[in-house]
């Protein structure tokens, strides 16, 4: 089967690759293009560990084509911190101690990211509602949603003291 | 997964026509959460697989007050979640596309996914059946049309002939005084497959006090999506404050049920939960019905006035 050349903005750079129909791209993302910070759990939508934004929309790039991926952008665990450091959500998980080993953490920043993109002020039950599709086997989730909703109030505080 | 080859026809036409080429060998790619599953599962093998996003008239998601609502067979849960027309005209459609999967595969898995593919316990089917939707599907002799209600024909198989495609689900627009609801029991909160699920939609008459129209439709009790026509029927002309009548219909609809025992539960639970969610099912309509906040999964119980996690409005044209 031959290649398909695939053009995106992959973490706000232009990326092309090739790949073959059958290939995720999750598969494409971690192995052809060196963003390992997805992960592999399950590969079958339930664990959420490879979750990515894609056109603004949160998605698991394990049941995504990577050929479907054309003219898309793309947003990963990757392209959360900045030139300044950590995202406030990446700073509220290590406060708050919201991982332990860490295999869920980048799907679990992702979705968070996704949903204070939509909602910059979740009630707990929305953060909790929105990370259903992550499964964490360490925490106890108890942690990661009090991470969420710390960050959230450091973005609206930063927002509020920029505008 | 075997290798297959991928298109990406930006027609109709042209998507019958490569999908009718290779027969069993060719499938379409809406949201691919379940086809993806498949495929990796050695469900079956493909030659092709058709995406059908490209396509205008199946990536439509559009309201007119006359016509109603038109979901396009490849437009996702989270895009009908996200629109507020259909948020606040259509809360009991909203109650099925917040409760599939978690919010990523809600942001791929579509209506129509859900329907072609079939399953008895697809919760958009029940919703879609008691809001009367209509199939339009166009093959390679012609566009036809199909009640949702009867377009299942067993577990995983569905009206659709070789070479047809779904194109859209239409919705009839809400009429005066009516509401729906669908909930389903799963042992825990999210992320699972219903043990059973119940949807209801009532029209209400005589200031909102009396059942005028009735449907029900239960999901994962028989090898279809089961429409419960005579349950639904003992209630027309009753009070809705009525708790015996809604019983008696719960009742009825229990009865109705076909269950199987499996690992998700023992057919004699599963007919008890049909009696309860249909209750509960036609409650929550009525509620609705009469303008009252009924929450969905994306909408918090206890802060009715939070804001829903809701994407900013989808830019014009």
């Amino acid at each position: 089967m031959s290649k398909i050349h695939v053009q995106t903005k992959i973490n706000g750079e232009d990326t092309e690759f090739l790949c073959e129909p059958r290939q995720s791209l999750l598969e494409v993302l971690r192995e052809e293009l060196g963003f390992t910070g997805s992960k592999e759990g399950c590969n079958d939508g339930n664990c959420g560990a490879c979750s990515v934004i894609v056109d603004g929309t949160l998605i698991n790039s394990c049941l995504v084509l990577a050929v479907e991926a054309q003219g898309t952008e793309i947003i990963t665990v990757e392209g959360l911190a900045g030139p300044e450091g950590l995202h406030p959500l990446q700073q509220k998980f290590l406060e708050h101690a919201a991982l332990q080993c860490g295999i869920c953490t980048p799907g679990f920043l992702v979705a968070a990211k996704a949903l204070l993109d939509k909602n910059p002020d979740p009630t707990e039950h929305q953060v909790r509602h929105w990370l259903a599709g992550n499964l964490c086997r360490c925490t106890g989730y108890d942690k990661i949603v009090r991470a969420v909703l710390d960050a959230a109030q450091v973005m609206r505080e930063e927002t509020a003291a920029a505008g | 997964m075997k290798d297959f080859e991928y298109v990406a026809p930006r027609t109709l036409r042209e998507a019958i026509s490569l999908l009718a080429e290779k027969g069993e060998r060719a499938r379409i790619l809406a949201g691919g959460t379940d086809l993806l599953v498949q495929l990796r599962g050695r469900r079956f093998e493909l030659d092709r697989v058709v995406d059908i996003k490209h396509i205008p008239e199946l990536d439509e998601l559009s309201f007119g007050p006359r016509r109603g609502l038109r979901i396009g067979a490849a437009v996702s849960c989270g895009r009908l979640y996200d629109n507020p027309e259909v948020v606040e005209r259509y809360p009991g459609l909203i109650d099925s596309a917040s409760i599939i999967g978690g919010v990523q595969i809600q942001g791929r898995a579509t209506f129509g996914g859900n329907l072609c593919n079939a399953s008895p316990s697809g919760d958009a089917i029940p919703s879609l059946i008691v809001h009367g939707a209509v199939a339009e599907i166009a093959g390679p002799n012609g566009k036809r049309t199909m009640p949702v209600a009867e377009f299942c024909t067993g577990p995983g198989q569905s009206v659709l002939q070789p070479g047809e495609i779904l194109v859209a689900l239409q919705v009839p627009p809400p009429r005066k005084f009516s509401g729906g609801h669908y909930l389903r029991f799963i042992p825990r909160n999210e992320m699972d497959i219903a043990v059973v699920g119940a949807g209801a939609y009532v029209e209400l008459a005589d200031r909102k006090r009396v059942f005028k129209t009735v449907r029900i439709a239960l999901a994962a009790v028989a090898p279809t999506p089961l429409v419960a026509a005579e349950a639904a029927e003992t209630l027309v002309g009753r009070q809705v404050s009525d708790e015996e009548a809604i019983a008696e219909a719960a009742e009825v609809a229990r009865a109705a049920a076909r269950p199987i025992s499996d690992m998700r539960g023992p057919a004699d639970f599963r007919r008890h939960l049909v009696g309860v969610l249909t209750a509960r099912a036609l409650k929550g309509a009525v509620a609705r019905a009469r303008g009252q906040f009924v929450p969905n999964a994306v909408q918090d119980p206890e802060h009715a006035d939070a804001p829903l996690p809701v994407r900013r409005p989808e830019a014009a044209g």
